[in-house]
């Protein structure tokens, strides 16, 4: 019922661990194997050694969470000892990669060619750090040079750049990777916010700004699946405040294929992939849905 | 429950000998003794802390080491610091009638909320203090009232000279105890597991890591499967026994794998 198709990787569901979350080291996804995700992704491996922000840099918000961790990454040379081989895992795992300069993207996503990972996430939308990120998001052109670029190194490795919805341009970058070789393409990323304590007059994360996530952001995810369904033929791996089955039966409405679960992991503990799952089977049953894969798009017709 | 930051004043500070001061605040939050807060010093940092007193006035033992702990040790009564939580699982004390408590450097600072939540249950506690030096020893004056309380110093400066899990091994060769409590280095405490497996007794430890987001997302913290900020900080001796990465592995700032232990 749950089982589809991404990029002709089958997956038992369409539910995915998204970037950043648990994705630290084997152990942190192994669990979320255990816990029944259907996909999992590492934290986004950087070029070199970068201890990330100080804290606070990850602070519950009354609708969600703003986090400005800064890409901790101990650089892709040192991610032997933890990353052996990302095959080993009995679901795809996804390796997300980042880097300061198209040339950073393209040694990184060498290197973990390597590894095997089942797709290379292009993390080109980051709001949280200076040098790295979303600057590669907001540009149709930059994103599609870094995407052809990595392109060249990552042999049949399927590409996704993680898109930023902080942006105007949010199709036309989509578009852009497209016709420059991307084979699905991920949004959203976090939605650019701050936080202010009232009493202490400061912004309360060290970085001042951050990304929001969580249930706050799911209407602006559904509106850019959306658009982005409209624009591509590529697949979508569609997240923004998914906590329930019935939050990921309307971003796959929307447009997207599978469907990615970070924040909610605070919510609803690891176990969040089985449990929605459950949800929406039971959704599914009780409209007479054979197949999730029927759904793609349907708020389209 | 939402854990936003709360603006909280410094109601009294207690320097507790060269390297720790204890800070009281105007709060009281509902938790169990070994759970932690977030302690934020604006356009410093934020640290985990496990408090030293639960009572109407919640308070934390801090030692000096670096640049947050420093600026710590500036603040004077009157002054503000924001705090969130509680924080993951603390001690399990239900049912326990004769405790032993271990302390270790700063890690005697929650065992000594720990020790006012059994006492509530009227539970018999026997504590030793371990220490490098006597300079190092904390809370010796209140525990010596409250506690049946054995000191031990690495350098024999007060007490017996003698590593903690030693007197350990050498109280329960005479004594029995429902619960075996530590806080302290991990090295110490793995040797305090070491002898806890091997006589038998259940044992409770209260481990540390570096820590970025405390609500269990970003997996900085990982012993094993194990995040310490949400089913730690305080494990039992039946998971411990099952974890290679105990005493052994632990993730940097940068998320960086170090071994530190064999």
């Amino acid at each position: 019922m749950l089982k589809t198709d991404f990029l002709g990787l089958k997956l038992k569901n369409p539910t995915v661990l998204a970037s950043g979350i648990m994705g630290m080291n084997e152990n942190s996804l192994q669990r979320c194997v255990d816990a029944g995700a259907g996909m999992v992704t590492t934290k986004s491996i950087g070029p070199e050694y970068r201890t990330g922000h100080k804290n606070p840099s990850v602070i519950e918000l009354e609708h969600g969470f703003l986090n400005a961790v800064g890409l901790p990454t101990p650089g892709y040379k040192e991610t032997n000892e933890e990353w052996k081989e990302l095959k080993k895992f009995s679901v795809p795992v996804i390796a997300s990669i980042y880097g300061g300069t198209i040339n950073e993207f393209v040694k990184v996503a060498e290197f973990i060619t390597e590894k095997k990972p089942a797709i290379i996430e292009l993390n080109i939308s980051c709001p949280n750090s200076d040098k790295h990120g979303m600057l590669f998001g907001t540009e149709p052109k930059i994103a599609g040079e870094v995407v052809a670029e990595v392109k060249k190194v990552t042999k049949k490795i399927p590409i996704m750049p993680k898109l930023t919805p902080n942006t105007h341009l949010l199709k036309q970058v989509a578009k852009e990777c497209e016709a420059q070789g991307a084979n699905a393409i991920s949004a959203i990323n976090t939605v650019a916010g701050m936080k202010i304590n009232i009493e202490a007059r400061k912004p309360i994360l060290s970085f001042k700004k951050g990304g929001y996530s969580g249930p706050a952001i799911k209407p602006i995810a559904v509106k850019a699946i959306y658009d982005l369904y409209e624009e591509l033929e590529i697949p979508i791996l569609g997240m923004g405040g998914v906590t329930t089955g019935k939050d990921a039966i309307e971003l796959i409405q929307a447009g997207a294929t599978t469907i990615g679960i970070g924040t909610g992991v605070y919510y609803r503990e690891v176990e969040i992939f089985e449990k929605v799952c459950n949800e929406i089977k039971q959704w599914m049953k009780q409209n007479k849905v054979k197949k999730i894969s029927e759904l793609i798009g349907v708020a389209h017709e | 429950m939402s854990k936003e930051i709360e603006m909280v004043t410094i109601t009294k500070i207690v320097k507790e000998n060269d390297s720790h001061k204890t800070f009281y605040f105007n709060k009281k939050i509902e938790m169990n003794a070994g759970q932690f807060i977030m302690a934020w010093l604006p356009e410093v940092d934020e640290k985990p802390f496990s408090p030293s007193a639960l009572g109407k006035q919640l308070g934390i033992t801090v030692q000096k080491r670096g640049d947050f702990t420093s600026k710590m040790f500036e603040l004077k009564k009157g002054d503000q610091i924001g705090i969130r939580g509680p924080f993951g699982h603390g001690f399990e004390t239900k049912g326990i009638k004769k405790a032993i408590i271990i302390g270790g450097g700063c890690g005697t600072g929650p065992l000594r909320a720990l020790t006012q939540q059994l006492q509530k249950n009227k539970t018999k506690i026997d504590f030793i203090i371990g220490a490098r030096k006597k300079e190092f020893l904390l809370f010796e004056n209140e525990l010596k009232k409250t506690t049946n309380l054995y000191i031990t110093t690495d350098d024999g400066s007060k007490g017996e000279k003698k590593y903690p899990h030693i007197l350990l091994q050498e109280l329960l060769e005479k004594k029995d105890y429902d619960m075996v409590y530590c806080c302290g280095p991990e090295i110490m405490m793995k040797m305090v597991l070491g002898v806890c497996l091997t006589k038998k007794v259940k044992c409770q430890l209260s481990l540390e890591r570096h820590m970025k987001c405390a609500m269990g997302l970003c997996a900085q913290c990982m012993v094993g499967k194990h995040r310490v900020c949400v089913e730690g900080p305080v494990f039992d001796s039946e998971k411990l026994k099952k974890l290679k990465e105990f005493g052994r592995v632990s993730y940097d700032e940068a998320g960086k794998k170090e071994i530190f232990g064999k």
